[in-house]
């Protein structure tokens, strides 16, 4: 168990590590360097040097090289070239409004997915399990961006019961604002959870299947147990095991969509700077948000790793 | 073997004719799926107006007159900006006058060149990658699949942001991204099936008669592993297509004068309060062609599961 842990723990020093390399190799591969793009093609040539001696720019690419996985471990990513403000002060103000919106899905996703995988179960052929079936396909093949577009239409615009823009802290020194926090989340956290309610469902559904069918479950309803106790406590219990292991789908899933949704609704986390900076060629951003995105999907599924782990004892006892 | 023999063997043994059977077993047992049949009516829409501009310049060539005739450009502004449906224009147009089915009709050639083009590559890269890593074993699996770790560490669609980022935007990059992006996703399934192939009987057999690797590997291994891979290719085609719609929507995709079905719902996005159409008509297109796709996907799934069951239980 410790030597699978230690090994994913390298492993993901190592991808974060191979995904910096290729993110600073990548962008210096390119045409164009960052310093035209600051001062546009008519600066001047004087300038010009003075700022890339500034930015380090003249220097042999492996001194660049080392300098750059320096300030990464700093977690200094330099400044932005439109607002001229420290990229990581950015991204720290992204990253609450980011995680809101994948967590308020994730609960979503599960609220849903889960109950319909299990009626869709228990009342296999049934009007529900159709219903379930057909709005699973259809979750699975809507753009999450559609869906967001068709709730701030008909919630926002047409019947106009909740704000379709923005976002409210959790806390501040006033207190806790849920309502404003949760308001602002629960339209755009639909659009992003949608697709994995519907993974999460058709998980269920055949876990739970296979589960009923086995041996023990009639042995439960032969001494007389009622359906709920035998649904409940004996069968979706052990239809968890192969629902966790989608987690990690799911959570890509949602880190996925959150991207797109934020810039649907209109909420300045994460997915919506890099969006803009992208478009604005604000390099220092992008770069610091591809390789924290990369920090934190390596993280993820280092946790979901250990879950698995503990999960399954074939992972825990192998080595 | 010469070739004549093996075709007399083959005529000997009524092979040919079984096969054609087989075909026909298939197809009527496909046409009895409804899910799979409307999702080929679908697709075969998406591929006619994928290749509209081709069909109306034949129309226009042998003068048959019916495409040709159709009179909307996607680029045309007319006078009636923002108009919802009607005969004239069933999608509605939008807030300079364009017609939307013609905008969506174009925008299904871009769908379908991306998907095409980015996942054949993908295929062409990944597939050999699978293979070599799963016949040799040893460093070149580990390489292979230390790097296939990483790159399923992301989803594929923050990969293509995190790409388009670097390279910038239009066509090429958007086929690149996706082309990078698949590699793991082939590479990672041909494995597991070459994995498994490679302890049968008949390559043992065919080792013993002295076949080089090579040959083994291209006559033997890789067209038993390739029908999963075809079926997947089906999830794969409906995922870059949502991927592509993803980029464009947030204008990281194709150059935003070509109208795509991401760009007529991301242009549309000012005047949705107003205009209805320009916020369903495009989703709905969307959700259709990737609903059939993996409709089609499944069945194929289905019945190549059957076939297999069955070649196992009447062949040898």
């Amino acid at each position: 168990m410790q030597r699978y842990l230690l090994r994913r723990f390298l492993f993901s020093l190592f991808a974060i590590w191979a995904t910096a390399t290729l993110t600073f190799f990548f962008i210096r591969a390119l045409p164009g360097d960052p310093v035209t793009t600051m001062v546009g093609n008519e600066g001047d040539p004087a300038n010009i040097e003075k700022i890339k001696n500034r930015l380090g720019l003249n220097r042999p690419i492996p001194v660049q090289y080392f300098f750059y996985l320096k300030s990464i471990v700093k977690l200094d990513f330099g400044d932005s070239i439109y607002l001229r403000l420290p990229v990581i002060d950015q991204i720290k103000t992204a990253i609450p409004r980011s995680l809101s919106l994948a967590f308020v899905s994730f609960v979503i996703a599960i609220l849903i997915g889960i109950p319909a995988g299990i009626i869709s179960a228990t009342r296999r052929y049934s009007i529900w399990d159709h219903g379930a079936t057909l709005i699973a396909f259809l979750g699975l093949a809507m753009p999450g961006f559609w869906l967001g577009v068709l709730l701030i239409l008909v919630f926002g615009v047409w019947l106009g019961l909740l704000p379709v823009f923005g976002y409210m802290p959790l806390f501040d020194k006033d207190g806790v604002h849920f309502w404003a926090w949760f308001s602002r989340l629960i339209l755009p956290a639909i659009a992003t959870g949608t697709g994995s309610a519907a993974i999460l469902a058709r998980q269920t559904r055949s876990a739970m299947l296979e589960t009923l069918s086995q041996d023990y479950i009639r042995t439960a309803y032969a001494k007389g147990l009622q359906e709920h106790v035998v649904i409940w406590r004996h069968a979706f219990r052990n239809s968890l095991i192969p629902v966790i292991t989608v987690m990690g789908i799911i959570l890509a899933l949602l880190l996925n969509g959150v991207v797109i949704i934020e810039v649907v609704f209109a909420i300045n986390g994460l997915g919506r700077l890099l969006v803009n900076s992208i478009l604005g060629r604000d390099y220092p951003i992008v770069q610091g948000v591809i390789l924290l995105t990369a920090v934190l999907f390596i993280l993820a599924n280092f946790i979901v790793d250990i879950l698995y782990a503990f999960v399954n004892p074939r992972i825990r006892y192998t080595d | 073997m010469s070739q004549e023999s093996q075709a007399a063997l083959e005529a000997d043994l009524g092979l040919s004719r079984r096969n054609r059977r087989g075909f026909k077993i298939y197809a009527r047992r496909y046409s009895r799926d409804k899910r799979a049949m409307f999702g080929l009516v679908v697709l075969i829409l998406f591929v006619l107006a994928a290749g509209y501009t081709q069909i109306a310049e034949l129309d226009a060539k042998w003068d048959i007159g019916i495409v040709s005739n159709i009179p909307y450009d996607p680029q045309i502004q007319g006078f009636e900006l923002l108009e919802g449906p009607t005969l004239g224009h069933p999608f509605g147009t939008d807030n300079l006058g364009r017609d939307v089915l013609s905008r969506l009709i174009s925008g299904a050639r871009v769908s379908m060149i991306v998907g095409l083009f980015g996942l054949t590559l993908a295929g062409l890269v990944g597939i050999p990658l699978g293979v070599l890593a799963a016949y040799y074993g040893g460093w070149v699996d580990m390489i292979v699949m230390r790097y296939i770790d990483i790159q399923w560490a992301f989803p594929n669609f923050i990969i293509a942001v995190m790409l388009v980022g670097i390279f910038g935007l239009g066509l090429q990059n958007v086929i690149f991204a996706i082309f990078l992006a698949y590699i793991d996703d082939f590479a990672r399934v041909i494995r597991g099936m070459v994995l498994a192939i490679k302890e049968e009987d008949y390559i043992l057999a065919s080792r013993a008669l002295g076949v080089t690797d090579a040959r083994l590997m291209i006559k033997h291994i890789f067209p038993n592993a390739l029908p999963p891979v075809i079926v997947l290719s089906s999830v794969f085609f409906a995922a870059a297509i949502l991927l592509e719609s993803g980029l464009t929507f947030l204008g990281l995709g194709v150059s935003p004068l070509t109208p795509t079905w991401g760009s007529v719902l991301n242009d549309a996005r000012p005047f949705f309060s107003s205009a209805w159409w320009l916020a369903t008509f495009p989703g709905l297109v969307i959700m259709m062609v990737v609903l059939s796709t993996n409709f089609v996907g499944d069945a194929l799934r289905d019945l190549n599961d059957v076939r297999e069951y069955d070649s196992s239980v009447t062949g040898a």
